[in-house]
């Protein structure tokens, strides 16, 4: 693990860190449990990256920079905004559920007030997106970025050759971050791509390239970082490559057979979540008491939300047919 | 009013729309210092700069997928596509993507942006620059998709395209570019999306059609009316959502209908046309539903007799027009 000395996180940064990692796991293990209780047809997890995603969180400014997240990053958008209550609606498909109304599976993230892009299924796609965002960025002198987040499947698409090499022309203030989790549902990156490094690829974009271990939440903050401050002072977008862990099966439909046990227990060892906490312990930053505290807050969080979402009705079946365009909503 | 061409009508709409609002933006392939491979974009540039008229990368999919990002922060973004049949590539941003983004956020987030593209034949363009593919995006609800036939249609309709807050497919005939010519009114002029236009009354037989072959049908009604018969001509102008009510209108007046399109015929947007009519007018018409079309091959030639018999030109609406009429 980098030393959080080396980057400008302070002690409280590190326990936010640790605490919205913490909610995210809980939150998605809670999801687990309500759809092998037949209450949630469908999960699919963060369980692994969030250290990736929460390093990346806390180095952009939420309050101005937009993010085009993936189906994985319930840790970012749970940083940027997304509550507790928020994650379940949607997860229960509730009327409430302000990503899209109960109309998309859980996962498709969005919230204008929080400036998490929507996002659709078919991959990739967000990642124009967010650099015609950042092109509009330029275009009004902002000192904003926006950041697309993928996994290493999703960079054999065109969207992401074309997105990259936009963004290189015009040196937009845009990140590009691969969560590298080594498995496209069952691909293995060696049937994905034949490069060493994805972010060697940046090289072609004409922009900054990095690889950087995404079980360290404070090494990913680092690189991240760097890569917003170059974004807003004008010198350009970067691709970074965080080399993270999936614990879970790809979604709560995939059994998981392609991959060896022992390769899952070691995974268990690397988890990011643990490799954290004991940072944090070593390093006197938290304490076992802290920990209790903050547990326990959580899984009443975690309690509240998963029993107000299911209290929640779903929408009318008539909202089917409610915008779909400005000025009509069908009655 | 000054007198403008087809062309001249959808250069005067952008760059109305561009002094007006300062979120208006233009971005495609050679639109910027070239002026697009038609000019319709010719000076643009010089007076809004190259941020604002965007020479981009060769790269469909980038040009529709970045247009939906500046379009959800609120620029509009109007997007060319060189040539109608090279959007392929940005079928997935535009379908998956931009057609979704307010029925999937639930209303949060809107994506206001227009793809303008050239097509049609009859311009020796062969296979790969004549072709009309509407039919592909005709049963996408969140997209709307028009085709004026007029000059005056094509800057009133694209300004409102301009001025929607959803998505909005502009297809403009190629051939009509230089073809037509008509009055067009000047400064801010609008003309509401979904709504069909009658281009000329009649009441013998009914023509509902879009594009240029409205023009055509106008050529051909006029023939039509030597011969005693007077044809309605219906021109829908925006192909989705259809102008339900126009049409059923059109049909009954006369009972008596012919559908045109320049596609080929088997699952063209005039399939879609003439079903309405079926479900809504059987017991007012006189005669069975007529469409005329391309032939079912895979797109236009380009050795000129090959070209002419796939294109359809006057003579051949006013043959089907006058079978109609005798019926």
């Amino acid at each position: 693990m980098l030393s959080h000395k080396e980057t400008d996180l302070s002690e409280t940064d590190l326990q936010e860190m640790y605490r919205t990692m913490l909610l995210s796991r809980r939150l998605d293990e809670r999801m687990w449990l309500l759809n092998r209780a037949g209450k949630l047809p469908f999960v699919i997890s963060c369980q692994g990256q969030e250290a990736t995603q929460v390093g990346a969180a806390f180095a952009l400014d939420k309050d101005v920079d937009i993010i085009n997240p993936y189906y994985r990053d319930l840790a970012l958008v749970t940083h940027f905004g997304m509550t507790p209550e928020e994650t379940m609606l949607s997860a229960f498909a509730r009327g409430a559920d302000v990503q899209s109304g109960g109309r998309q599976m859980p996962g498709h993230f969005s919230k204008k007030a929080s400036n998490i892009m929507t996002q659709g299924s078919a991959v990739t796609t967000q990642i124009p997106h967010a650099v015609g965002a950042s092109y509009v960025f330029k275009m009004n002198g902002e000192k904003r970025v926006s950041l697309a987040t993928l996994g290493e499947g999703s960079t054999s698409q065109g969207d992401f050759h074309e997105g990259l090499n936009f963004a290189g022309v015009h040196k937009l203030p845009f990140i590009c971050l691969i969560e590298n989790n080594k498995y496209a549902i069952s691909v293995p990156v060696h049937l994905q791509y034949g490069a060493d490094k994805l972010s060697d690829r940046a090289v072609g974009y004409g922009m900054h390239g990095e690889q950087v271990d995404g079980n360290d939440p404070i090494a990913v903050y680092k690189v991240m970082k760097e890569a917003r401050d170059r974004a807003v002072n004008g010198e350009g977008a970067s691709l970074i490559e965080a080399m993270s862990i999936r614990l879970t099966p790809h979604s709560s439909d995939d059994d998981d057979k392609y991959r060896e046990a022992d390769e899952l227990q070691k995974n268990k060892k690397d988890d990011c979540l643990e490799s954290f906490k004991l940072y944090l312990l070593e390093e006197k930053i938290i304490d076992e008491a802290w920990l209790q505290t903050v547990e326990a807050e959580i899984k009443d969080t975690v309690n509240k939300a998963t029993k107000a979402a299911e209290a929640a009705p779903y929408a009318a079946p008539e909202h089917t047919l409610k915008h779909v365009y400005e000025e009509v909503n069908n009655g | 009013m000054a007198k403008l061409s087809y062309l001249d009508a959808i250069r005067d709409a952008l760059f109305v729309a561009m002094e007006q609002d300062d979120n208006v933006f233009v971005l495609g392939e050679d639109v910027g210092k070239k002026g697009g491979v038609f000019k319709v974009t010719e000076g643009l540039q010089e007076k809004f700069g190259e941020m604002r008229v965007l020479d981009t990368p060769l790269a469909e999919s980038n040009i529709v997928g970045t247009s939906v990002g500046a379009a959800m922060m609120g620029k509009r973004p109007v997007a060319e596509i060189q040539f109608a049949e090279y959007i392929l590539p940005a079928v997935n941003q535009i379908l998956n993507e931009a057609a979704k983004v307010r029925y999937r956020s639930d209303n949060d987030w809107n994506a206001p942006m227009v793809i303008r593209a050239p097509f049609g034949g009859g311009i020796h363009g062969a296979l790969y620059h004549s072709q009309s593919i509407e039919s592909i995006f005709v049963s996408t609800p969140g997209l709307k998709v028009v085709v004026p036939s007029t000059p005056a249609d094509a800057k009133g309709l694209l300004m409102a395209a301009i001025k929607d807050n959803d998505p909005v497919l502009f297809f403009e005939h190629k051939k009509a570019y230089r073809l037509l010519k008509g009055e067009v009114p000047e400064g801010d002029y609008t003309i509401p999306l979904g709504k069909a236009d009658v281009k000329r009354e009649g009441d013998d037989i009914t023509v509902i059609t879009y594009g240029l072959c409205v023009n055509y049908a106008m050529q051909a009604a006029e023939q039509l009316s030597k011969e005693g018969y007077e044809a309605e001509i219906l021109d829908l102008r925006t192909l989705y959502p259809l102008d339900k009510e126009a049409i059923i209108k059109a049909a009954s007046k006369t009972g008596k209908v012919l559908l045109v399109t320049e596609d080929n015929l088997e699952g063209s947007l005039i399939s879609e046309v003439s079903a309405i009519i079926g479900e809504n007018c059987l017991y007012d018409l006189d005669a069975p539903i007529m469409r005329l079309a391309g032939p079912d091959v895979p797109s236009m030639p380009y050795a000129p007799p090959m070209e002419d018999y796939f294109m359809m030109n006057p003579d051949k609406i006013y043959n089907k027009m006058l079978e109609l009429s005798e019926y």
